[in-house]
This record gives structure tokens, C-alpha cells and sequence, in this order.
């Protein structure tokens, strides 16, 4: 359960202030699956980087699950991160030294997980998205669409409330992209939280609730 | 995140990339090695000198005529003013010390020495036969000078085996009968060769009883008398006996120094290990360039690397955690650049060691113990700015593509 309260996000650029978002309520119920949409520069990254508490807004309340982490502490906002969210990004963020598996072994090294359940666990994953056969490739051995897979097994490998997904289609061809969405939604069928920001207006019709955003604030929210 | 997960973090970058780990294992292992050789060196010259002195003889007292108060010096070079001589009589009285174990008077001087047709000049010394056992002589072949009474001027000779070699040839030596001045010795010795030893060559000299060498050089005065004390212990004792007893003989004047092998050797020592330290130090400087390195390439990496510590801090990774990490890879460079370096230290010291053989090149173990550390100190030290500075990068910023 997400809920903004409005949110501002001031940038100064140059000694000007740009606005990156305005006054933003925005409420999102668990499990919802929602595409975020609009022009360059209207604010959709930085929406779901307040979101995803990378950002911290200049003003606003932001609740997740109820608690208010507007003003965690630097510490407090990683763990939150750790544990009740996953990230996917347009390019995919992979550590280049290492191989499939260890990209997707990652927040469980960071949670400080012990090796055995981590292993377990990453099996399971790489069952899940069809990369068993590739676990000891790194990154530049793999196409672009099993980087983009590995990237989701990795934001699903703490298994997380909510799924950020910034422009993760935007790197890839249309057939690959589709794949890749197929794998996102089948998470929100799971009952995850799935946020997309997308550029691509066929990408952004499959969501059930969708957002659109000009200069930094929502202009429309269409359901069904 | 777990110790060994920091580990094993560290060491995928580590091997990640090669160049510059190679780059950084070098200037290291450079540092380090250069301490190790540059102190072996010092540590080398330190205990060569020991050694020097430990052939002198051991517990050894030296007794000179005259007052000086250059009690630090090399016994070869003390020039004191003599008011009075030292007699063999004074030499002998030593022996009422119970401290001292055996004393050998000497007498040093230059003569004429010849064999049948051949002559040439060599230093003559006139002593007892304890000066084998004191400056610990060997004998190549024959014996050393008769015990007995030192007065009795017998004419008989030992030589060294350079002079024997030049005078004789391949012949046989012993019983054959040697020219020093205007008189006669049968050569009863031949010293083994040992080479220079503190300014004596004692394969060139000619040993003959000290009543002969007094009458030879025509004066009752001694050049030293050698104590050797009974044990360590009783280096002090001996030496305040004998300061006691020549102050009593000489009518209460104090006109003769004695010094201590230990004295001498210790001063020596102090400077050497001063040396040895202050050489060391300044290669140590070179560990200093070795940490600005780390601390440029590393900053270096922050910079390539600031997508991944946008990632892992999108991961969960806290700024602690990203801290460490640059600190642990740091610790693990500096670790492999030290064992680099003592290896390639010890190597080098094995090499001057086959160059200069008689100089017993060794490491002190305070140098294999601070190069390391020193190294593993620097590379954390300069590695904390460039840590924080990782761990302060915004997320947002260091995952966009710039």
C-alpha cells in the first residue's frame, strides 16, 4: 500500500528551480498493476524513485504499508528498499564481473542471507525465468532479453511487495519486450504491486490502472 | 551483509580488473620490498661488524697505556699519551684478579724478516702463548708459543700462511729458521688462513715470544695487554681490578685506559641499528607513493563504477556497506602487494647476499612485521576518502545514464 500526499520534488539546475513534481496524491492498493506514462521530463522517474526511496521529496507525506518513511534515516530507507521492494531497470543494471546467478544472488548478499538458503533460492529463480542454462554467463554473454530476465529474478530474489519497472521494455525489441512484460505481469498476478513507467502506449494500455503525467503532476488516472 | 560475502565481494572486483590490480600489486609490492632489502642491508652491516668483533675474542678487557677518554673508539686507533709504560710485570699482576680468566701481553712491530735469499717487512708480534686461545687463532700446522715463563726470550716463531707461502714456496716450513732483525727464530707454526680481521692481516704477521720482542725492539713497554675475563658477568669486575691493580703498581696514578669489547661493540651497534632504521624509514616513503596510488585508482573507480553503487544501493546496500566494500578491496590489494613484496624482498636480499658474501644480509624482524602493516595502514588510510565518497553518491544520480 503506497499513499503520496502532495509530494514536491524541486531540482535546482543552474540556480533555477525546476519543478519535477507538483503537489502529488496519489494512493496505490496493494496488488494493483499501474503504468505510468507521459513526455520526457514530466517526472515519471522521478515519481518512482520517491516511490521507490531512492528520492526523497521536498515536501509531502510518503506511507508505505502504513508507516510513514517520509524522514527515515539513510540506513532506514536501504533496508526498507531491501526488503519491500524490487527494481527493474530500462538498462538492466547488471554487475558486468559477474555471472547470472551472483547478479541475481545480490540483495541476498546485501540482507546478509546464509549462503545455503541463498542457493536454494537462486535456483528457484533461475528456474522461474528460464536462465538455468545461462547461470555462469555474465552479462555480456547473454542477449538482452535474459539480462532483462535476470534483472527481474534479481528485484524478485527478496521477494518484495512492490515491483518498479522503469522503462524495462525500453531497451529491447517488440517481441522481447512483450516476454518481458508477460514476466512482470504474471508477478502482479501473483498478487505483487506492479508500477511500469513506459513511454510505449501499446507497454502502458496492458496496465489496469493508468497514470498520465505532464510538468511533474498526474493529468489523468484511467481505471479499467 | 556477512564477513566472508565482504570478502568474496572484494575479491571479484580484485579480479574483475586486472590491470589495475597488477598496477596496484606492483607499486606495493615495491614499497615493501624496498624496506625489506633496504633494512636487510643495514641488519647485514650491523651484524658483520658484530661478527668482526666477536673474532676478536670474547669477554674480551683491553688495556692501553695511557689516559684517554675516547672510550668508544676502535682499540687499533686509541692514541693516548703515556706518561708511563706498561711492563710485562703489570701484565702478569692482572693475574691476582680472580675475574680474569687468561691475559696475553702484546707487543706490535714492524721488522726485517728473511728466509735464506728472500726478506720482506712484516708486522711482528710479541706475545704469550694465551693469544691463540684469546683472539681464537688456528694453527695450520705445528704449535703455537711454549707456555712457560713469559720473561724467557725463546727463539722460536710462528708465521702466517701468506708470509710462509711467499718465504718458503711449497716447502716445508716447520724448523726452518726465519731472520727478524738480527736475530733467529725456528718457525714452530704456521697460522691457518683467516684473513683480515679489524685491520690485522693475521696471514702476514710473525708471533714471537713477548721477552723476544722486547729484546728484538729494544723496550720494555707494552702496545696492550688482552683479558679475557672469565665470563660476561665478570666483564665489569675484571675491568675494575685491573684499573685497580696498575693504579696501585703505577703509584696511584690512573695512566692506563681499559676498555671493554662490549663498550665498543655496543656503541657500533647503536649507530648501525640507527642506520638501519633511518634507511628503512625512507623506503617507507615509497609505501606513501604506493598509498596516494591506491587512493587515485580507487577514486578512479568510484567514478567508472558509479552505476553499480547506484544499483546496490537500489539493492538495499546501505552506505556503510558500500564503504566497506572500497575499504575491503583495498585491504585485500594491500595484503597481496605486502606478500608480493616480502617475497620479492627476500629474493633480492638472497641476490646482493650471492653479490657480497661475506655480508650476512638478513631482514630484521621489525621490518617484516611494519612493511606489511605500514603497507595495509597506508592503503586503508588513503582509501577512506574515496570510500566515502561512494558511499555519499546519490542513487539517483549515480544510476542515470550520464
Amino acid at each position: 500500500m503506497i499513499r503520496l500526499e502532495g509530494i514536491e520534488r524541486v531540482f535546482r539546475v543552474g540556480g533555477e528551480a525546476v519543478h519535477a513534481l507538483r503537489a502529488i496524491d496519489l494512493q496505490v492498493g496493494e496488488g494493483e498493476y499501474l503504468s505510468i506514462m507521459g513526455p520526457s521530463g514530466s517526472g515519471k522517474s522521478t515519481l518512482l524513485n520517491i516511490i521507490g526511496l531512492l528520492d526523497r521529496p521536498n515536501a509531502g507525506r510518503y506511507l508505505l504499508d502504513g508507516r510513514d518513511v517520509t524522514d527515515l534515516s539513510d540506513d532506514e530507507r536501504s533496508r526498507a528498499r531491501r526488503e519491500k521492494i524490487g527494481f527493474v531497470f530500462q538498462f538492466f543494471h547488471l554487475v558486468p564481473r559477474l555471472s547470472a546467478a551472483q547478479n541475481i544472488e545480490l540483495p541476498m548478499v546485501l540482507a546478509g542471507i546464509a549462503p545455503e538458503a541463498r542457493r536454494g533460492r537462486i535456483a528457484r529463480l533461475l528456474a522461474d525465468y528460464g536462465l538455468e542454462s545461462r547461470a555462469v554467463h555474465r552479462p555480456d554473454e547473454l542477449s538482452g532479453g535474459q539480462c532483462q530476465r535476470v534483472a527481474i529474478a534479481r528485484a524478485m530474489a527478496m521477494q518484495p511487495g512492490v515491483i518498479l519497472a522503469d522503462e524495462p521494455t525500453g531497451n529491447l525489441d517488440r517481441h522481447t519486450g512483450q516476454e518481458v512484460m508477460a514476466l512482470l505481469e504474471k508477478l502482479h498476478a501473483d498478487g505483487g504491486t506492479l508500477a511500469v513507467v513506459t513511454h510505449d502506449p501499446e507497454i502502458g494500455a496492458r496496465a489496469a490502472r493508468r497514470l498520465r503525467m505532464i510538468d511533474g503532476a498526474i493529468e489523468g488516472d484511467e481505471r479499467g | 551483509m556477512r564477513f566472508a560475502d565482504h570478502i568474496e565481494f572484494a575479491w571479484r572486483v580484485v579480479r574483475g580488473y586486472r590491470a589495475r590490480t597488477l598496477l596496484i600489486l606492483l607499486a606495493m609490492g615495491i614499497g615493501v620490498a624496498a624496506v625489506i632489502a633496504v633494512s636487510s642491508i643495514g641488519e647485514g652491516a650491523r651484524l658483520y661488524v658484530v661478527n668482526q668483533f666477536g673474532a676478536l675474542g670474547t669477554h674480551l678487557v683491553i688495556v692501553l697505556p695511557g689516559r684517554s677518554e675516547t672510550a668508544g673508539s676502535m682499540p687499533g686507533v686509541l692514541v693516548g699519551k703515556t706518561p708511563r709504560d706498561l711492563t710485562l710485570d703489570d701484565a702478569l699482576a692482572l693475574r691476582r684478579s680472580a675475574a680474569v680468566r687468561r691475559l696475553a701481553p702484546l707487543i706490535v712491530g714492524a721488522g726485517d724478516v728473511r728466509a735464506g735469499a728472500l726478506s720482506r717487512e712484516a708486522p711482528v708480534l710479541g706475545s704469550t702463548a694465551a693469544l691463540m686461545d684469546i683472539r681464537h687463532m688456528t694453527l695450520a700446522s705445528g704449535r703455537f708459543l711454549p707456555e712457560g715463563d713469559p720473561r724467557l726470550a725463546q727463539p722460536v716463531c710462528v708465521i702466517g700462511a701468506k708470509l710462509a707461502a711467499e718465504l718458503f714456496g711449497a716447502r716445508p716450513v716447520l724448523g726452518e729458521w726465519l731472520r727478524i732483525g738480527d736475530r733467529r727464530f725456528r718457525i714452530v707454526g704456521v697460522l691457518a688462513a683467516q684473513g683480515q680481521s679489524l685491520g690485522f692481516n693475521t696471514d702476514e704477521i710473525v708471533i714471537v715470544p713477548v721477552a723476544a720482542a722486547q729484546a728484538l725492539f729494544d723496550t720494555e713497554a707494552l702496545f696492550r695487554i688482552l683479558v679475557e675475563a672469565k665470563s660476561r658477568e665478570q666483564i665489569a669486575p675484571a675491568q675494575s681490578d685491573i684499573e685497580a691493580i696498575l693504579r696501585e703498581r703505577h703509584e696511584g696514578k690512573r695512566d692506563v685506559t681499559v676498555i671493554t669489547q662490549d663498550a665498543v661493540l655496543a656503541t657500533f651497534d647503536r649507530i648501525l641499528r640507527a642506520l638501519t632504521l633511518a634507511v628503512g624509514g625512507l623506503a617507507a616513503i615509497s609505501l606513501a607513493v604506493a598509498g596516494i596510488l591506491i587512493m587515485n585508482v580507487m577514486l578512479i573507480s568510484v567514478t567508472q563504477r558509479r552505476s553499480e553503487i547506484g544499483l546496490l544501493r537500489a539493492l538495499g546496500a546501505t552506505g556503510r556497506q558500500i564503504r566497506l566494500a572500497f575499504l575491503t578491496e583495498a585491504v585485500l590489494l594491500a595484503l597481496g602487494g605486502a606478500t608480493l613484496g616480502l617475497v620479492a624482498g627476500k629474493l633480492g636480499q638472497l641476490v646482493i647476499g650471492q653479490i657480497v658474501p661475506d655480508i650476512p644480509f638478513t631482514a630484521p624482524w621489525w621490518a617484516l612485521i611494519a612493511a606489511p602493516l605500514t603497507a595495509v595502514v597506508t592503503a586503508v588510510l588513503f582509501s577512506v576518502l574515496p570510500a566515502r565518497r561512494a558511499a555519499r553518491l546519490d542513487p539517483v544520480q549515480a544510476l542515470s545514464k550520464r
